[in-house]
């Protein structure tokens, strides 16, 4: 088969709904997309622990302290899946890691933003996970196996996360002035950057034509957006907290929310390196990575050691 | 080690039983550089819910698998052996419990 052939074969596997596995033949091109789209979330769960650690010490009861911290592990988890799903195709975990710590890979802009308050928790598990959600469950029918069955995974233990963080803001909401407005702050500050996870608007989205051919994403970022907004808005009125946005609209004729008009600059300048916490983040991950280098040396050491004896048995 | 491609340890393939009595499902792939510690990891990444009562690890280098590309050849001695189906034989009329 020539390479023209090899291509329809797999563009016909993939609209008959057959996932790729990773010793199937594929596009140099689908296998950089996918490189690409499961490094920066790997990338994106384990960053994604840092604003959460925040609060790990300053948990207001012993209840909320292991939760958080059972959330925690669960992000942990969830970079672990992700990252096997992604050696799949033929990189390192090394690599990945380098190429995050050397800024050639992005992680979610989301976790740029610093943590606050206690509210923040409640904020970012409502909102932050629930946009997450949005996306993986979409993705649990994206075209590559193991990348899949890593989102089935994900989405089942992911709900947990998405209750706790509901949980707390709408206790805050219900306590005093002080506290309900605490609520209300985190709301502003998360808003906006939750919906800016799901990426630009689709007309001017460089990554979504082969990215939807492909099926790799199976819906739009315009489309998951307008889900994620569409639940979230009675999810807010239920707590008695007011969504940032004047524009915000039920229309009877899409029968979806309008809203307004995204900052995008604030979007690409976060992207860029910009944001509250790019640095703080990229340079804890280096430190924590520096910090663990001697276990894994010694691990490694070990089991030499443990090789070497068996032979001489 | 063999695999090592980076300082990461050996990539393992986790398999959970869920149930006594069900089969041994492969539930994802790890990273460790000796099998307690394959053990340990898989345990707190694939059973944080009580999904398992079993776990096998097998390093990733140990699995010989087939090749897509020879799939066709490679399965086809089975491709026209429609007696080895239980509907291929014609019962008479009547018989019943077979």
């Amino acid at each position: 088969m020539d390479e023209q052939q090899k291509l329809e074969a797999f563009q016909a596997k993939i609209d008959a709904e057959i996932k790729i596995e990773p010793k199937d033949w594929m596009p140099e091109e689908y296998r950089k997309h996918l490189q690409r789209q499961i490094s920066q979330h790997a990338h994106s769960e384990v960053v994604g622990m840092q604003p959460e650690g925040n609060w790990v010490l300053r948990a207001p009861t012993l209840r909320a302290k292991v939760v958080l911290l059972a959330k925690i592990q669960d992000e942990a988890g969830h970079g672990q899946y992700l990252y096997a799903a992604g050696e799949t195709l033929g990189k390192s975990r090394d690599e990945f890691i380098e190429e995050l710590q050397t800024e050639k890979a992005k992680y979610s802009s989301i976790f740029n933003y610093p943590t606050l308050t206690w509210a923040d928790m409640g904020a970012v598990g409502w909102l932050v996970d629930g946009a997450a959600i949005v996306n993986q469950v979409s993705l649990q029918r994206t075209s590559y196996g193991p990348y899949a069955r890593a989102m089935v995974r994900i989405c089942k233990e992911e709900s947990f996360h998405q209750r706790q963080g509901y949980e707390i803001i709408a206790h805050m909401a219900k306590g005093t002035p002080e506290q309900k407005a605490m609520a209300q702050d985190a709301l502003n500050r998360l808003w906006w950057p939750s919906l800016m996870m799901f990426g630009p608007h689709d007309a001017d989205s460089p990554n979504l034509g082969n990215g939807v051919k492909w099926k790799i994403k199976r819906e739009t970022n315009d489309e998951l957006r307008q889900k994620f907004i569409d639940k979230t808005v009675h999810q807010a009125e239920v707590i008695g907290l007011t969504i940032p946005d004047p524009d915000l609209k039920w229309n009877e004729e899409t029968g979806h929310y309008d809203y307004g008009q995204i900052d995008w600059d604030e979007f690409w300048n976060v992207v860029k390196g910009n944001g509250p916490c790019n640095k703080q983040r990229l340079e804890h991950h280096k430190r924590a990575h520096n910090n663990g280098k001697w276990v894994r040396e010694a691990a490694l050491a070990y089991a030499q050691k443990q090789k070497e004896k068996q032979m001489v048995a | 080690m063999d695999n090592i491609k980076d300082n990461q340890g050996d990539v393992w393939e986790v398999f959970v039983q869920s149930k006594p009595g069900l089969p041994h499902k492969h539930a994802g792939s790890l990273h460790a550089t000796d099998k307690e510690m394959a053990l340990q990891n898989a345990r707190d990444l694939y059973t944080r819910r009580n999904e398992g009562t079993c776990i096998w690890v097998v390093p990733s280098n140990a699995i010989v698998s087939s090749l897509p590309e020879d799939s066709d050849s490679f399965f086809d001695p089975s491709d026209d052996k429609i007696y080895r189906h239980p509907t291929h034989y014609v019962m008479p009329e009547g018989a019943k419990h077979i």
